[in-house]
């Protein structure tokens, strides 16, 4: 037996090995978290060789950045020159798109879409590969310390770059979406067909399911739909350079897409480490109907003494789903259009609509509403004031009735008070 | 190309200092990691595999040429995305196949080394293409004219590889 053991020692180590390995991996494929044993030898790795690539991109970086912030500066003036030009070109450009979103927001009230923004993303260099062609990850030197979280998105100026698969200590490994395991939701841009962008093994990255009988041109702008909940909507993936049909029994058209970011070259990332998701308000979307900002200030307004002939609207506003609904000749077309009741003027802003759990961005446009064109001008910023300015001592404003009817003991309304039949005529 | 059979007792056994032993693989895995970011298409290379060849044909053990092989892989996989292991085991067999070679033929000169480098490379792949479709079940294709290219690149670059660490033999 033990000439057996001795002759046959190294195939029987060669075997023992192998078969160790081969438990190993079953035992990883088999789990859908990795975790344990592996993360371990993964943590031993990633830490032994991030130190030392860190400190090569930062002397890398350092060199780079001396040379050409100091010493050179050839072509500066002409080139600032230029983008100056770029500059207004684009400030032209920017009024005309602003003209477009707002005209989009007011369409997304409409239909109460909701819109994700990304609000808060950390800058991260690259510092490293995986070293294969066969995994398509690089590592970023931002980890667990700063905050980053595994299935962040990772993007660049130019477009989507990966999503964070593991985070160590102070490094984060990033599946590139040029990898075979990664997948994006997508949509491509003009003709609004939904599919999925994904990596071959050749390195390429391909928009799948997309039926055979759709037409995609090359040159067709791919971006995220929002749908895998990792990159949020809008966002440029790549450009579509190569359709074809699939062979024989295949549903789909192979369509090769080219990444928006050069993945190859990925120096700096963005990790988007926070995205908002909100519903567009009327103030973005638009001019504010003057019977909104009637509806929040009416809660607001001090109880007045019993009296045989009590203000009926303002009891109103306090019974909060019976609240007095200013004459709209199209209420009933815009559904999603904010009610004027008790639950919005607890809200504080001046933004009606608000599902609960979602984080509201801050509105800069809100206070830049302006009203109609018949009111006037000089009221405008007071009717616009949101009612927690207002709070929690509000000022003695006489609001004169949104309805119809008239109150003979409000004579004289009060200048910054909306007239009731302007809101009417306000858009919408 | 002379590629020499000697018995057992013909061939000469080396060994390495332990710093060379620990640093040269990690340099490997290290140079991996960080040239294919600066170099894109430095990924076809695997600097790894050529250490574990290195080490297998020059120690002559089977035994010590299977486990540098999967250490060194198992490492290589923990820096990349995909489970631990699929490295690991081809480059056992690797190390152990180039070792087994080491022992019956004389592969000192650059011609057999091109030709080992080149065999073996072949066989890293093979084996690595059966675990990664037949265990992880990885979309992976396969190109003959990609991987005898590669090959030959990597051959190529071992040659003048295990010139430089020849200089670190120590005889037994």
């Amino acid at each position: 037996m033990e000439s057996v053991l001795g002759r046959y020692k190294n195939l029987i180590v060669l075997v023992a090995v192998l078969f160790a390995q081969v438990l190993g991996l079953a035992v990883q494929v088999k789990r859908t978290t990795d975790t344990d044993s592996s993360r371990l030898i993964r943590v031993w790795a990633v830490s032994a060789i991030t130190p030392i690539e860190k400190v090569l991109v930062w002397v890398e970086t350092g060199a780079g950045n001396l040379w050409h912030n100091y010493f050179y500066l050839r072509g500066v003036r002409a080139e600032n020159r230029e983008l100056k030009q770029q500059i207004e070109r684009l400030r032209l450009d920017q009024i005309r798109l602003n003209e477009d979103a707002a005209q989009a927001r007011r369409l997304q009230v409409l239909l109460g879409f909701k819109e994700q923004f990304v609000s808060q993303t950390m800058a991260a260099q690259v510092i490293g590969s995986g070293g294969s062609e066969q995994s398509r990850i690089v590592y970023i030197d931002k980890g667990e310390h700063d905050g980053i979280k595994a299935d962040m998105a990772v993007i660049t100026v130019n477009g989507i770059v990966g999503k964070v698969l593991k985070v160590f200590r102070s490094s984060s490994q990033v599946l590139l979406i040029d990898d075979q395991s990664s997948g994006v939701g997508a949509i491509l841009e003009k003709s609004r067909l939904q599919g999925i962008v994904r990596g071959t093994s050749a390195g390429e990255v391909v928009l799948e399911k997309v039926m055979n009988d759709e037409a995609v041109q090359a040159g067709d702008i791919v971006r995220t739909s929002g749908g895998d909940r990792i990159f949020p909507k809008g966002m440029p993936v790549g450009v579509v350079t190569r359709v074809s049909n699939g062979t024989g029994s295949d549903l789909f058209l192979n369509i090769r897409v080219r990444p928006a970011a050069s993945l190859s070259k990925l120096e700096e990332v963005l990790v988007v480490t926070k995205v908002v998701e909100k519903e567009p308000t009327p103030s973005e979307a638009g001019p504010v109907r003057a019977a909104d900002i009637l509806a929040q200030r009416l809660p607001s307004v001090p109880d007045k003494p019993a009296t045989a002939d009590s203000n009926p609207p303002n009891d109103g506003a306090k019974a909060a789903p019976a609240a007095p609904q200013p004459k709209s000749p199209d209420k009933n077309a815009l559904p999603s259009t904010p009610q004027p009741n008790a639950a919005k003027a607890q809200d504080g802003a001046a933004t009606p609509v608000r599902k609960p759990g979602t984080v509201a961005s801050p509105k800069p446009g809100a206070s830049g509403t302006v009203l109609p064109k018949s009111e006037p001008a000089p009221t405008a910023p007071a009717a616009l004031r949101p009612a927690t300015e207002q709070k929690p001592a509000p000022p003695p404003v006489k609001v004169s009735d949104p309805s119809p009817a008239p109150k003979p003991r409000q004579t004289t309304p009060p200048p910054a008070s909306p007239q009731p039949s302007k809101p009417q005529d306000g858009p919408q | 190309m002379p590629i020499t059979y000697t018995s057992g007792e013909q061939v000469e056994v080396y060994r390495f200092s332990i710093p060379f032993n620990v640093l040269v693989p990690a340099a490997a895995l290290f140079l991996q990691a960080w040239l294919p970011r600066q170099f894109p298409f430095f990924a076809m290379f695997d600097l790894p595999l050529l250490v574990t060849i290195f080490f297998a044909i020059a120690r002559r053990s089977p035994v010590s040429g299977l486990l540098t092989g999967g250490v060194i892989g198992i490492f290589q996989d923990a820096l990349t995305g995909l489970p631990i292991g699929i490295n690991g085991i081809a480059k056992t067999v690797v190390g152990y196949g180039a070792s087994s070679l080491g022992v019956k033929l004389d592969v000192e000169n650059a011609g057999a080394r091109l030709l080992v480098t080149l065999v073996f490379y072949v066989v890293h792949e093979v084996v690595y293409f059966v675990v990664a479709r037949g265990l992880v079940a990885l979309n992976l294709q396969w190109s003959w004219p990609h991987e005898l290219g590669a090959g030959l690149a990597n051959a190529l670059v071992g040659v003048f590889l295990f010139l430089a660490l020849d200089r670190f033999k120590q005889r037994t």
